[in-house]
């Protein structure tokens, strides 16, 4: 075929294109992984006794302001990565700075405490949980995340995927803290950052495979 | 003449076939062919392909520009835009046909000049045989609006579908047809 040919056919009955779309498709992606990840926490532990509860208000606080945080520095970074070209390291830089804060004050809390204290604080209630159902509930936004990525043109799939698997990672943490969100901060440190970090790199596995186009 | 000595006018252009002017869009893919078409034989020269592959690749890479058009920011350059998406054909293309050449160094070109060789020969992309590979309703749509150039209006009288389905239809098939061009399906017989 020429490729003159081939321009005339492109050519032939454009379709204006609206602005927007892009934007509209990471919405979609975020609100139905993201309810999508709620149901699933929902129907397996049921709805929070006390959702706000005082105990552990302040954990709460913590573990969302983390896992939330990641989720808006990653989602403005893959809105930037769904265009083909440099997307820019600002949010990388913030990822990077979120990840920083939350070790560095799990390592303070642990300072602060007596070290027989330590093992209750990093093993506490349900940190096996964390592990199981953080990367569970990340797969539903995972999987809209990356139909919306499909839906623009990534050129750097691999680093695309790993922080799609970083944000619903977080998504999944941050679903889970609303559950119920550990007992210290070293525990949220651990137990959310961890299997957050896992997520990334199964991203980073998979992107190539799924966003190839 | 670089490319980027172009951008005001390659993004006016641009600008204009996003809000659906088809000569305007038939204008910047023909520019842009002269650029891309040089870029890519210089690219491949240095593995030892040929022209006809350059085209292949030229004529993959247009369609990435036509099907991924909305992914272009209106109010950023559009060269670099451009560049992203002819590199990463090129990189994929490389990946493909990997084996033979491995170690290709593909970072150190980021300069789309359009020297003299902007000849076009036929590439082995063969729309046709493309085509049969599409789901007839979806087919049909793209024969009639993209090919013989009827209205959105005529081609959706005559096939007895709505005009949004016509619509829907064409702009489907033109992302299967992006997708199986990736995977060397459309290829003519070598």
């Amino acid at each position: 075929m020429k490729t003159d040919e081939l321009i005339n056919v492109l050519g032939t009955n454009l379709d204006p294109v609206e602005g927007g779309q892009l934007r509209n498709t990471f919405v979609i992606a975020l609100a139905v992984g993201g309810i999508a990840a709620l149901c699933l926490m929902l129907a397996i532990f049921g709805a929070p006794a006390d959702v706000l509860g005082e105990e552990y208000f302040g954990l709460k606080i913590v573990a969302m302001a983390f896992t939330l945080g990641l989720v808006a520095a990653g989602t403005s970074f893959l809105v930037r990565a769904a265009r083909p070209g440099e997307p820019g390291r600002t949010p990388l830089i913030v990822l990077a700075l979120l990840f920083f804060a939350m070790l560095s004050a799990g390592i303070v809390a642990l300072i602060l405490s007596r070290p027989t204290a330590w093992g209750g604080m990093i093993f506490g209630p349900q940190w096996a949980a964390c592990l199981v159902c953080i990367p569970l509930f990340a797969i539903a936004p995972f999987a809209s995340l990356i139909w919306a990525l499909r839906k623009g043109a990534p050129t750097n799939l691999a680093r695309t995927g790993a922080i799609i698997g970083l944000v619903a990672g977080a998504l999944g943490a941050a679903v889970f803290a609303f559950h119920h969100p550990g007992g210290s901060i070293p525990f949220i440190a651990l137990w959310y950052g961890g299997p957050i970090v896992l997520c990334a790199l199964a991203g980073a596995i998979l992107g190539p495979r799924l966003l190839r186009w | 003449m670089d490319i980027r000595s172009d951008e005001p006018k390659l993004r006016a252009l641009m600008l204009a076939g996003l809000d659906g002017d088809a000569a305007a869009h038939k204008t910047l893919l023909n520019k842009l062919s002269i650029h891309l078409r040089a870029y890519f034989k210089r690219q491949l020269a240095r593995i030892g392909k040929g022209p006809t592959d350059a085209e292949d690749l030229l004529q993959e890479t247009l369609i990435a520009l036509h099907t991924r058009r909305h992914t272009y920011d209106r109010s950023q350059l559009l060269t670099p835009w451009v560049y992203a998406i002819a590199r990463y054909r090129l990189v994929d293309y490389l990946r493909r046909a990997k084996g033979a050449f491995e170690h290709v160094p593909v970072e150190e070109a980021p300069d789309l000049f359009a020297d003299d060789d902007a000849t076009a020969v036929d590439s082995r992309l063969d729309l046709h045989k493309l085509m049969a590979r599409l789901a007839p309703k979806t087919r049909r749509a793209i024969e009639m609006v993209k090919l013989d150039g009827l209205s959105v209006s005529e081609a959706a009288a005559r096939s007895g579908m709505s005009e949004s389905a016509v619509k829907v239809s064409v702009h489907r098939g033109l992302r299967a047809l992006s997708l199986l061009v990736g995977t060397g399906a459309a290829h003519e017989d070598r």
